[in-house]
């Protein structure tokens, strides 16, 4: 029998990027051999299920498995691409009170004999979906962008989850562009880490290669022949979760264009 | 002086920028005291002290300071200048 991680994929801000990385890191995993299922608890507003490309195929979500109406395997999507990837729907014609943390326990605790990762992509904010979220979760990764709103949201969403005693916390800084960082234009990873005293679990860069995987609805690490740079970074955050400790790409220097200009003057 | 900044500009980054405002409102944040609460603390620091010293009350700053995760109040209150007697 297995003993499966709950990982809750959540933030303070929306629209940072949660359900891109819950739908291409469980790929990942999957990649490597992991049996993994990702759920959508966004409750009426489904979106995993597009951006894995596996829209056409739900019939039952998880409101339905909560609610009895069928059993919980008939909810598990199996991905075709890939051995073993699993995805469980949101429902999307009801609200968040329809699901409460002791029945997402519940549904875990279950999914947990079978699989080796159950991957919880939250809706934002600190509302009940995101207790829910919550309270199955062994690891919680909260995913901010590199600005001043997103992660000011995920220092409240760290207070939080120390709070529910799920800590501690660690992030993935999400749309990092580096040319930014590096003319100063934008927080840097030691800037993020030194305000918010939290572990970075992943750096994944702004790469359009993300978008257009979405639009097809085929996530980055199950495009053979495909490597930009955030399919690297999120190779690596699976990688880091299997527990291989995996150098951070260099993205995160911030050798700014005054620094230059001192080292010519010796300064 | 004046004219390296204003060939350079004499801006500062805005990942700079954004850095210390997120400092800033952090520090409110964390330790639940707005800005409006910092003036009337700042008000009665001041009214206190007036009843013991003469102050110039436009001098007075009180801060919060962040480092780490640990939060001050940092009080900055110059006396006026001793004469000897
Ligand atoms: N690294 C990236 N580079 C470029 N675009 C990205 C990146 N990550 C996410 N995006 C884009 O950002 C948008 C928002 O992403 P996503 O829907 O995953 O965010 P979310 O946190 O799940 O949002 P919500 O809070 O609404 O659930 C999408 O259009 C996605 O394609
Ligand atoms: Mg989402």
């Amino acid at each position: 029998m297995k003993l499966g991680k709950v990982i809750t994929i959540t933030s303070g801000k929306g629209g940072v990027g949660k359900t891109t990385l819950t739908a291409n890191l469980s790929a990942a995993l999957a990649s490597i051999g992991r049996k993994v299922v990702a759920i959508d608890t966004d409750i009426g507003l489904r979106n995993l299920d597009v951006v894995m490309g596996l829209e056409n195929r739900i019939v039952y979500d998880l409101v339905d498995v909560i609610e009895g109406r069928c059993r919980l395997k008939q909810a598990m999507i199996k991905d075709k691409r890939v051995n073993s990837l699993y995805m469980i729907p949101a429902a999307q014609t009801r609200d968040k009170m329809s699901i409460s943390p002791t029945d997402m326990v519940l549904v875990c605790d279950q999914l947990r004999e079978e699989m080796d990762y159950i991957l919880i992509d939250s809706p934002a904010g600190i509302e009940r979906g995101f207790q829910n979220a919550l309270a199955p979760s062994d690891q919680v990764l909260i995913v901010t962008n590199p600005e001043v709103s997103a992660v000011r949201d995920a220092d409240r969403i760290i207070g939080l989850v120390d709070a529910a005693e799920k800590g501690p916390a660690q992030l993935l800084v999400n749309r990092l562009k580096p040319e930014m960082v590096a003319r100063g234009d934008m927080l840097s990873i030691n800037d993020i880490v030194e305000i918010l005293a939290v572990d970075v679990l992943g750096i994944i860069p702004e790469d359009e290669s993300i978008l257009i995987s979405s639009n097809r609805g085929t996530p980055l690490t199950l495009d053979n022949g495909h490597m930009p740079r955030a399919r690297i970074a999120v190779q690596n955050v699976a990688r880091r979760i299997e527990g291989e400790s995996v150098p951070f790409i260099d993205l995160t220097a911030r050798e700014g264009l005054l620094s230059k200009v001192k080292g010519w003057f010796g300064g | 002086m004046g004219w390296i900044t204003k060939l350079f500009g004499d801006k500062k980054n805005s990942g700079s920028v954004a850095k210390s405002r997120l400092q800033m409102v952090l520090s409110h944040d964390r330790t639940d005291i707005t800005p409006g609460m910092m003036a009337a603390i700042k008000d009665d620091i001041i009214s206190v002290l007036a009843q013991h010293l003469s102050i110039e009350a436009d001098q007075v700053e009180v801060n919060l300071d962040q480092s780490g995760t640990e939060s001050r109040l940092v009080a900055h209150i110059p006396l006026p200048s001793t004469r000897r007697r």
